[in-house]
């Protein structure tokens, strides 16, 4: 499925819409971790949580669990709620 | 990265001309100033004049950098530990003095909690120490909220190290994000014995000092000696509050300490910190966050006083900001701000923020809470501003490149 990419990630994709497979979100995130090396700890802490400010969309609703399943035409997006000086 | 000559501020045309236009004499430019900042790190190089900087930067602008230190094992490799904004905290890697970077493939990270139970996050790392120089590709990493970690390939895989981050007592003594720092609790000071790889030494905020003659197997606090905040129990490791400790070069029994409560020092085998900062001058303090040590001559030291008074404005005291230093071990200090403004100037120095070059005479730098850049070469007698208009200061290092 199509992954939207936010700008503070695209040190690692390079682009702004990448290809990720997984029958999960958290399936997804595994598998844009192996495409882009180190990128899933930037979003997830070590206790398998968002990190604060990060989210995530499917097909425009916010999801925050990670066992939320996913079909091959869901449309993720994933955005940060950039705050702060 | 922009790599470009510097104009420093300071009257001094003839250097400007230098800097732009590098000499047949040129002394090669080995002397590196690594600043890291609240948003991105700079690298400024001299030669062992450090008449004129050349300013190489941004790295990474936009993230918050705690701490940029060069391997001295081979005068080449950077670690940066650095945090984007809301992104998780890691590690980057350059081993061409900054010209490409990569990311650590495991950064810091504490150990996953069994399901059901909370397990802790690192905020960022925010200190790192290269390891023993017979330890080649070892280097230590101290965290917020308090860790402590270990890499044994140069700084690409990190692990807990020792059983800290998950002992119960150390869990305690590390308190809460209540008790720490503003912007997270932390573990710093993480000193290795040049004498032997196995004893180690590091400090927390809060959370005490502590020692290891074990190679990390197991640790015993050392804060005898040490005051905490009137009306508490100096028995309680909690309460204690190393801001800044350092291990003397020149004689590694030696060491100094600018604490939440006072400066000090302290003489191995012996375990009592004695209170050198009461002979600082009353209406300055012995307040502060940074603590320098001479690289040859264990008796000379410098700290950066703070307003630690009433609301603890975190300013230079009345505004008018100074390096104190010692030549006798804390026996007397002296007021070394020549060169510096007179007044209205209320910024102050970091921790990680001010540090000694190993020329002679001395360099010392110090950058500030406002973005200026410090020097003198010549131990503190006389000061000036080598760069302005950075981000907020965190971290600053003295390095010789290969």
């Amino acid at each position: 499925m199509q992954v939207l990419i936010p700008s503070s990630l695209r040190s690692y994709t390079r682009v702004s819409r990448v290809e990720a497979a997984g029958a999960t979100l958290g399936e997804v995130l595994a598998d844009l971790d192996r495409q882009f090396r180190g990128i899933r700890f930037r979003m997830l802490d070590e206790q398998d949580r968002l990190r604060p400010h990060m989210r995530v969309f499917v097909n425009r609703l916010a999801v925050h669990d990670l066992a939320h399943p996913l079909r091959p035409t869901d449309d993720v997006a994933i955005v940060q709620a950039l705050s702060g000086g | 990265m922009a790599r470009s000559p510097v104009q420093p501020p300071a009257r001094k045309p003839a250097s400007t001309a230098a800097a732009r236009r590098p000499s047949r004499a040129a002394l090669p430019r080995r002397l590196a100033l690594l600043v890291a900042t609240r948003k991105g790190a700079w690298i400024f190089r001299s030669d062992a004049r450090r008449r004129t900087w050349e300013v190489d930067g941004p790295h990474f602008l936009g993230h918050t950098v705690n701490h940029l230190r060069l391997d001295p094992r081979d005068g080449r490799t950077l670690l940066a530990a650095a945090k984007t904004g809301h992104l998780g905290p890691t590690v980057f890697r350059s081993t061409n003095l900054g010209r490409s970077w990569k990311e650590a493939a495991q950064p810091p990270a504490f150990a996953k909690a069994p399901e059901g139970s909370s397990g802790r996050v690192v905020d960022h790392t925010f200190w790192l120490t290269p390891g023993h120089a017979d330890e080649r590709g070892t280097w230590y990493a101290g965290t917020s909220p308090q860790g402590l970690f270990r890499s044994e390939d140069g700084g690409v895989s990190w692990a807990p190290f020792s059983s800290i981050n998950d002992d119960p007592q150390f869990r305690e003594w590390m308190g809460t994000v209540q008790d720490g720092t503003p912007d997270g609790p932390k573990l710093h000071s993480i000193i290795v014995d040049p004498r032997d790889p196995a004893h180690l030494y590091f400090a927390m905020s809060g959370g005490g000092v502590h020692e290891s003659t074990d190679g990390g197997r197991s640790w015993s606090p050392l804060v005898k000696g040490l005051e905490v905040v009137g009306g508490f129990d100096p028995g309680t490791i909690t309460f204690h509050d190393p801001h800044l400790v350092r291990l003397c070069p020149s004689n590694p029994d030696r060491l100094y300490q600018q604490n939440h409560c006072g400066i000090y020092r302290l003489d191995r085998p012996g375990d009592q910190w004695q209170r050198i900062g009461r002979k600082m001058p009353k209406r300055v303090g012995d307040v502060g966050f940074p603590m320098v040590v001479h690289p040859r001559d264990d008796e000379v030291a410098w700290v950066f006083p703070m307003d630690g008074t009433d609301v603890w404005p975190r300013t230079s005291p009345q505004g008018r900001p100074a390096v104190y230093g010692t030549r006798n071990g804390g026996k007397s200090w002296q007021r070394l701000d020549a060169g510096m403004p007179d007044g209205q100037a209320w910024w102050t120095v970091k921790r990680q923020a001010m540090a000694a070059d190993a020329e002679d005479p001395v360099g010392l730098v110090f950058g500030t809470t406002s973005g200026e850049l410090w020097l003198s070469r010549d131990e503190g007698a006389r000061w000036s501003c080598i760069a302005r208009h950075l981000p907020e200061i965190y971290a600053v290092e003295a390095a010789e490149l290969a």
